[in-house]
């Protein structure tokens, strides 16, 4: 395939690099994975736990990807009447990447499957989400999962995506494209469940339209080393981009998140919220970017990152950073890292509330305004539900 | 009948001597109240009693119907039946009175399921607004709110002594009324003793004290009735930045430091 040998005549990023900086990048090899070049056909997705029943039960669709490839899609009726439509491999817009992209970029371009399409028909909205459980069944395989999101003018669309893995080794480069119309609604939710023997580098690129609304909502709890780098471009006069996450790190993961609020429109709005919690050595990172074009006049952008460090070597690094052109705009951001609270702790404790418990209150009480904001009640269960199972494990290492 | 007992008690916080030899028992159904000048040692008492970290015991005990307190860790002091009602309620984002108090319960085997009926009774006893109960903890909440919200958790502990630090700042006097008739009825009900540390004897005109302990420079240099509190509202603390300590042989003994 000369576009894979293309990629990898590109030189691997490394940890040099500003992109990538602070990440153990330099540890990992490609080489030692497998493409994902066929589909596995239909395989055996764990629809217990991991990915959220009951979320599934009251869903517009289902789409099922293994490897990256969809395998499965199943539409209800309604929402296909009010204009929803799920295709695979129509249209392969593969057009998300610049010219800086990189290696893995390549590599995602040479070896994606066929694109998973989503789009919803303007003026149209439906009431429960699209779910997609994209599962990796490890195996050594490294996997190039593609997607587009579509809203059309005036339309409403939520999509969830539940991610799981095998414990197996495996390599996932999973790339989401989110496309909000005008006046449109989108929200993106991704719950990555994967095993920890999963290397996940993924990216959401979010272009978002005059007076839409897109929320991109993340929540990592698995891998071995997992990163999302999201561009969020507000192209739109009156577009609002809100970018929400929740990660827990233990044992030896990594997460990594970067972030780009663009404002490339005047009158935009973007709202970041990115809060974690490493411990045992686990580590986290986050690098956001508020860019604010020249034409960005009245733009209004906020970027909040908090993180918790359970353990002595735990670590987190949270580097925000701002880019202003124009001088008629309102931006903040604020971040910390810093251990559990020892006024905190001492209340909790003079209640007689013993230290193992009040720290577990603590911690899901930091996590609660984040998980608050993820769209749907299902999704936070499924969240808050998370998080006490590292929690769990926390208390049971204790 | 509960007595805690605090014997010759020092106390430094980074190399500095706060506490020099306190002495002062609390039984059940007596209110004590400590006054005394600002950085006179009275907030150090209180977070001593209750374990708080960053505070070195370099003499003395604090005993609770004769158990060694001080080697307790602190949700074991309260379990054993010590309340703090802090001047600063700490804010505890995401976590609500009833996580907490649950919580609490559980560690100490006694049945939660009437706690939230419990909640409701005991805001409606001091005027604090139900729809404060389910918000996180002392998160927006006004310094009188504050302290409700502490008054409300010792009704529904029900610990055998509290101490109860600076009740009345950020109270109106309708506020400071009700909690402290709240307190009173605690003393009287549950047999609650208490020590309450004021600067003023504002609180000290509602909830009245058995005895009054003056605390300066880290000693207690006077003690006496309900009337020794008025008396400090007029005369102020000055006589005792320079006094001799009034309590104990041992302290009188103890060698000099004091800074006036």
């Amino acid at each position: 395939m000369a576009a894979a040998e293309a990629a990898f005549e590109l030189p691997p990023p490394t940890a040099e690099e500003e992109q990538w900086r602070y990440g153990p990048i330099n540890d990992f090899e490609i080489e030692s994975y497998e493409p994902s070049v066929a589909s596995p056909g239909p395989i055996q997705v764990p629809t217990e736990g991991p990915s959220g029943a009951a979320a599934l039960e009251a869903a517009s669709a289902v789409v099922t990807v293994a490897d990256g490839w969809v395998v499965n899609i199943e539409v209800s009726a309604d929402a296909a009447a009010l204009g929803l439509t799920i295709q695979a491999g129509l249209n392969e817009p593969r057009t998300g990447f610049g010219e800086d992209a990189d290696r893995f970029d390549r590599l995602h371009e040479a070896f994606a499957p066929p694109t998973l399409c989503i789009s919803m028909r303007d003026g149209a909205e439906l009431e429960t989400p699209v779910v997609i459980r994209s599962h990796h069944t490890g195996q050594g395989r490294a996997c190039f999962p593609h997607a587009v999101v579509e809203t059309g003018e005036d339309a409403g669309l939520d999509v969830v995506e539940y991610q799981t893995s095998t414990s197996g080794k495996g390599f996932a480069a999973p790339v989401v494209q989110l496309s909000a119309g005008a006046a449109s609604r989108l929200r993106y939710v991704v719950v990555q469940e994967l095993g920890e023997g999963i290397v996940q580098l993924g990216r959401i690129l979010c272009n978002v339209g005059s007076q839409a609304t897109a929320t991109a909502a993340m929540a990592a709890f698995g891998g071995s080393y997992a990163r999302v780098r999201t561009d969020t471009r507000l192209v739109g006069r009156g577009a609002t981009g809100n970018l929400i996450a929740i990660y827990y790190a233990d044992q030896n993961q990594v997460h990594d998140f970067r972030t780009y609020q663009h404002h490339d429109a005047p009158d935009t709005q973007s709202d970041l919220m990115f809060k974690g919690a490493a411990d045992d050595n686990a580590g986290s990172i986050y690098t956001g970017l508020i860019h604010i074009h020249p034409d960005g006049r009245g733009s209004n952008a906020h970027q909040t990152n908090r993180n918790i460090k359970l353990s002595d070597a735990a670590w987190a690094w949270s580097v925000p950073n701002l880019e202003i052109e124009n001088n008629e705009v309102r931006c903040s951001h604020a971040s910390t890292v810093s251990p559990i609270d020892l006024d905190q702790q001492f209340y909790l404790h003079s209640r007689g509330v013993p230290p193992a418990v009040a720290d577990r209150l603590i911690v899901s009480g930091f996590f609660g305004e984040v998980v608050d904001r993820f769209p749907g009640v299902g999704i936070q269960d499924e969240i808050r539900r998370l998080v006490a199972e590292k929690l769990d494990r926390r208390g049971a290492n204790q | 009948m509960t007595e805690l007992v605090i014997t010759d008690l020092s106390v430094s916080v980074g190399g500095n001597e706060i506490l020099r030899g306190v002495s002062l028992t609390v039984r059940s159904g007596e209110v004590h109240a400590l006054m005394g000048p600002n950085g006179s040692g009275k907030s150090t008492l209180s977070h001593v009693l209750l374990g708080k970290p960053g505070y070195e015991v370099t003499g003395g005990s604090v005993s609770l119907d004769g158990v060694d307190v001080l080697t307790m860790p602190t949700w074991e002091r309260a379990k054993a039946g010590l309340f703090l009602g802090m001047q600063y309620p700490t804010e505890v984002p995401g976590v609500s009175l009833l996580d907490m108090l649950g919580a609490s319960f559980a560690a100490s085997g006694i049945d939660a399921s009437g706690l939230s009926d419990r909640l409701s009774e005991e805001a409606e006893r001091i005027g604090f607004g139900q729809k404060f109960l389910s918000r996180p903890l002392n998160v927006d909440l006004s310094g009188g709110e504050m302290k409700r919200n502490e008054t409300l958790q010792l009704g529904v502990l029900k610990p055998k002594i509290a101490i109860l630090d600076e009740l009345d700042s950020g109270l109106d006097v309708d506020a400071l009324r009700l909690v402290s008739r709240r307190v009173e009825a605690a003393t009287e009900e549950d047999g609650l003793g208490v020590l309450v540390i004021t600067h003023y004897n504002r609180l000290l005109t509602e909830l009245h004290p058995d005895r009054v302990h003056v605390l300066a420079d880290g000693r207690i240099v006077a003690e006496g009735g309900a009337e020794m509190a008025e008396k400090l509202e007029e005369t102020g603390y000055a006589e005792y930045a320079s006094a001799k300590p009034a309590a104990t042989a041992e302290s009188r003994f103890a060698s000099g430091g004091f800074d006036a």
